[in-house]
């Protein structure tokens, strides 16, 4: 029974990354889009909280909106999947529910 | 100061694509450019996104306006302020931005580096210094 | 209202700017100069060729100060100066070159 939890907004701009990493189950997908792919890119302090989620919970990306921000994939934390729009909907069916943390 | 001149600080917060604050704030500098004032910008928290380089819009069906910060030479807009506090906590360097340049009319039009790197203290003393600071 | 070029129609807005920048061709420039009552010469085109350059490289249209100031400093002043632009232009140089460059209406365009 997993969920995709979406994530639109930037960490750097509000909790709701963090939030959602806080509530996530193991088995689940994070899935960030929108300002959210600033979360992905590495060097950054939220490379512990990432980490601290032991590999339970899966880290993905929409690559479209990776590419609009100018965020090459080569700067991604380790373990993070990029998916494109068809991936998107692959992950909402492949997922019991999809909850959106704006 | 000459009569009249203020000192405008449009004072850039938001990433350029999740909302529409940076597009506006640009036209708004764009359109404000015209009134002969001392215009500088300003980007600290996620407003230093709206400066990266190798932005490609095409596959979000948005307008890609990261180009037109190159253009704000020709409305002599030659101040941008960028905190390295906020680069800093963002994984960024100096090098990750765009090479912005104004061509310099009083130096037999030498080109300049409009972007100017500065510490979180100094961006304050920028933000003192201004008649009237617009937020976006 | 729209444009016609080899039988294809071009849409544009109310204003007549055409609304998708790809459908431009030199063709079109001219049959948007004839509906404007503008006869294209070399001077014209200079001003439309720079005002594409200038989009394509900026995503912007220029201001009308920037446009001169850049025509005054690659054509010279005779052609660099208000006067003749709106000569060459007499609905102004960067509502009326915009259209005919197939650009959308400038930013700032007071």
């Amino acid at each position: 029974m997993a969920t995709l939890h979406t994530v639109n907004k930037s960490p750097f701009a509000t909790q709701s990354l963090l939030s959602c990493l806080g509530h996530a189950k193991a088995g689940d997908t994070v899935l960030l889009i929108e300002d959210g792919v600033y979360g992905a890119a590495g060097g950054t302090g939220l490379a512990d909280a990432v980490a601290g989620l032991g590999g339970a919970v899966t880290l993905a990306v929409l690559a479209p909106d990776l590419k609009a921000r100018g965020i090459d994939e080569g700067r991604l934390m380790d373990g993070v999947k990029t998916v494109d729009y068809a991936g998107f909907v692959d992950l909402a069916a492949s997922h019991d529910r999809t909850q959106a943390w704006l | 100061m000459e009569d009249g001149v203020k000192k405008f600080l449009y004072v850039n917060r938001k990433a350029p694509y999740g909302t529409i604050y940076a597009l506006e704030a640009l036209e708004v500098v764009l359109i404000g450019a015209a009134f002969d004032q001392d215009v500088s910008l300003a980007f600290l928290d996620d407003g230093v996104f709206q400066l990266t380089k190798g932005q490609d819009t095409k596959e979000i069906g948005v307008k890609n306006f990261s180009p037109t910060f190159r253009a704000l030479g020709d409305y002599e807009v030659t101040k941008l302020y960028v905190e390295k506090e906020s680069l800093d906590e963002r994984g960024l360097t100096a090098d990750d931005l765009q090479d912005i340049t104004y061509e310099d009319e009083d130096d037999d039009w030498a080109e300049k580096p409009s972007i100017l790197i500065v510490s979180r203290s100094e961006m304050a003393d920028v933000m003192a210094g201004q008649d009237v600071i617009l937020s976006f | 209202m729209s444009y016609e070029v080899d039988g294809q129609e071009i849409a544009t807005d109310e204003e007549g700017y055409i609304t998708n920048l790809a459908d431009w061709t030199p063709e079109l420039a001219e049959v948007i100069a004839k509906a404007e009552d503008v006869e294209m010469t070399d001077e014209h085109w200079a001003v439309v060729n720079f005002l594409r350059d200038y989009y394509e490289e900026y995503q912007i249209a220029p201001a009308v100060r920037v446009l001169i100031k850049a025509i005054k400093k690659s054509m010279g002043p005779e052609v660099g100066n208000n006067k003749y632009m709106y000569e060459l232009f007499p609905y102004g140089p960067a509502k009326q070159a915009c259209k005919i460059a197939g650009l959308p209406k400038p930013t700032g365009c007071v």
